[in-house]
């Protein structure tokens, strides 16, 4: 049944892709300079949510930024039509990949009231996301990038923006990593019209805060580590199953880190020391008891180690045979809903991710900071994987492989290199570069004495 | 078992694409930071005999121009001529390594041919005058990216990093 899911597309994703693609062509070239097709994709976008409460606010937004003279909240209107269309397209793929998988989600409850920290740098934020799109991708200067830097700075600084500042951080290392602009042969225009709509959503004021949160105790089971890394930032997270009280629920741990761009591979894990246990448990394969734990109404639980002991042996393997197939989801927060989230952990049988099959493996996703390598996803006998989907397809990333080696069987898991890589070239490797945090502090002392 | 093919996947239309490569490990003590920015290549570059002294030196894109001097702005006396001290050498070397070389020349605007084994290959691509710019902001740069080491992590997630997974080089892992 899920193969047979997996090798369609649901009803109306190719036509709302579509309408998206179309907006994208007309936000690399410019609102600025709109040819007639592109001033229709526009109208198109908005003629999309004619029919809902969204239509009359984007029909104005798109009639005055084709009249050449938009406002911040016209361009914002646009961007959060892109994304209530790329909401939907995730929820039709994760609804019908629910069914398939037999996977019961909760509702979700609203969420409490917003931060107002730091509101006075988001307008300065949504002024340069503006200027972005009326330059078009190709239009955009170093000097324009540039001038994100003191907002991005000064989010940095506001504990409660740090999605927002982590985003337009990355965002911002990518068109200057592209520089110039102007003569790139090719441009990830869906990717960049993404991280654009994203942060224009998280810009605006009023915003809701996370969702919320209720202790809970239990054991946490490990299931795999989804590693996600730009040059400035680090992001572990645990996708395991929490029993709690004969209920099996599906939760994730996330813990982040800052970082710059020279470390990377298997030394990033020395920037999550401070969660000890629960590298630990990822790297010997144990469970967690947990006491009293934040757990977000998103199946988000906030990692704090004071509430974590260690617990026995848990192959992971075992979990994703026995524990998966009957463990609830948590509701993707609204904000949330694009299908780059979809990340859902499966058990799969070597035939479901056969070259020739519907489901592939997803190499981009595979970390130089874990012993999994192409080669032996594609060689696994068994998987644990998050089904991921991007352009218009479905992909795993594998979490953990179970394959032959030297005609012995082994199991390898993301998370394996958590305290450190026990493969011995890597580790030499990890020992060279990992000390980098060291020597930077060191040379800007010297700097600082003068 | 050879590995099977990466899917065709439309790069245009990923939301995932990887746009920028992760930097490629190096050690860190002869050059502590190197960036492309500011339409240079820039950074700091340790001096080889005084452990207290460091130099920043620049590439400029475009006009090729170059630069290098003490953190306290004295100019390096090894930079003469049109031809680059050993701290410039040094710093395009080691950006080579961490960027590519291909992404260096592109930035740079410097036509390269053929196969680019060091940094300093790309210098003698093109002709360079010497054009003494100041330290200080290259300066500010490097503290501003050490900060980021100060920074206190999170346990709140951030579903925006779903846009960066952590990769890897293309052919970074040996085939066991």
């Amino acid at each position: 049944m899920l193969g047979e899911f997996l090798a369609q597309t649901p009803t109306g994703v190719a036509e709302t892709l579509e309408t998206v693609a179309a907006f994208d062509e007309a936000l690399t070239h410019g609102f600025g300079r709109l040819s007639e097709a592109r001033q229709a994709a526009l109208t198109g976008l908005a003629g999309a949510f004619g029919a809902t409460p969204l239509g009359e606010r984007l029909a104005e937004a798109a009639a005055k930024i084709v009249a050449g003279s938009p406002g911040d909240d016209h361009v914002a209107a646009l961007a959060g039509g892109r994304s209530a269309a790329l909401g939907a397209v995730h929820d039709a793929l994760l609804t019908g990949l629910d069914t398939a998988l037999g996977r019961d989600r909760a509702q979700w409850e609203p969420s409490p009231a917003p931060d107002a920290a730091g509101e006075n740098l988001l307008s300065g934020v949504r002024t340069w996301l503006v200027e972005l799109a009326v330059a078009g991708w190709r239009g955009v200067t170093e000097d324009l990038v540039s001038s994100a830097d003191p907002l991005i700075e000064g989010l940095l600084a506001e504990p409660g923006r740090r999605r927002l500042a982590v985003l337009l951080d990355g965002f911002a290392a990518e068109l200057r990593a592209s520089s110039p602009l102007l003569t790139l042969p090719q441009l990830p225009v869906r990717r960049w019209a993404d991280l654009w709509s994203r942060a224009m959503l998280l810009a605006q004021p009023g915003l809701p805060a996370h969702a919320a949160g209720q202790p809970v105790s239990g054991r946490f089971l490990p299931l795999g580590v989804d590693l996600h890394e730009h040059p400035t930032a680090l992001q572990a997270q645990v996708h395991g199953v929490l029993e709690t009280g004969g209920a099996a629920r599906l939760v994730r741990v996330s813990v982040s880190a800052a970082k710059v761009d020279t470390i990377t591979g298997a030394a990033v894990w020395r920037l999550l020391r401070g969660h000890t246990q629960l590298l630990a448990a990822l790297a010997e394969r144990r469970s967690l008891d947990l006491t009293g734990m934040t757990l977000l109404g998103s199946g988000d639980l906030i990692w704090d180690e004071a509430h974590a002991t260690a617990g026995g042996p848990a192959d992971p393997f075992a979990t994703a045979r026995v524990q998966l197939r009957q463990a609830s989801a948590a509701p993707v927060p609204p904000l949330e809903r694009h299908p780059v989230r979809l990340a859902e952990p499966v058990f799969l049988e070597a035939y479901q991710f056969a070259a020739d099959g519907p489901l592939t493996v997803d190499t981009d996703r595979i970390s130089a900071a874990s012993p999994i390598t192409a080669e032996l996803a594609a060689s696994a006998s068994a998987m644990i994987g998050l089904l991921r989907w991007d352009a218009g397809r479905w992909l795993v990333q594998p979490l953990a492989v179970e394959t032959t080696v030297k005609k012995k069987p082994v199991a390898v898991h993301s998370g394996d290199w958590a305290m450190g890589p026990s493969d011995p070239k890597a580790a030499k490797a990890e020992a060279a570069a990992g000390d980098a945090v060291g020597v930077l502090r060191e040379r800007a002392g010297r700097l600082l004495r003068k | 078992m050879p590995p099977a093919e990466s899917p065709e996947l439309d790069w245009e239309a990923r939301s995932a694409a990887v746009v920028v490569p992760p930097a490629r490990p190096r050690k860190l003590a002869k050059v502590p930071f190197v960036e492309l920015a500011e339409g240079r290549l820039q950074g700091v570059v340790s001096s080889g005999s005084d452990i207290d002294r460091v130099y920043v030196s620049q590439f400029t894109a475009g006009d090729h121009t170059l630069s290098c001097s003490t953190n306290n702005n004295r100019p390096c006396g090894g930079l003469y001529g049109d031809y680059t001290c050993k701290h410039l050498d040094l710093l395009i070397d080691e950006a080579a390594v961490q960027f590519g070389a291909a992404r260096v020349a592109r930035y740079l605007r410097i036509e390269a041919e053929g196969t680019i084994l060091h940094g300093t290959d790309l210098v003698r691509m093109t002709t360079w005058r010497v054009e003494r710019s100041s330290a200080a902001g290259v300066f500010a740069r490097f503290l501003r990216h050490l900060s980021y080491l100060e920074l206190p992590g999170t346990a709140e997630p951030l579903p925006e990093l779903h846009w960066f997974p952590a990769t890897q080089l293309p052919s970074a892992k040996a085939v066991s």
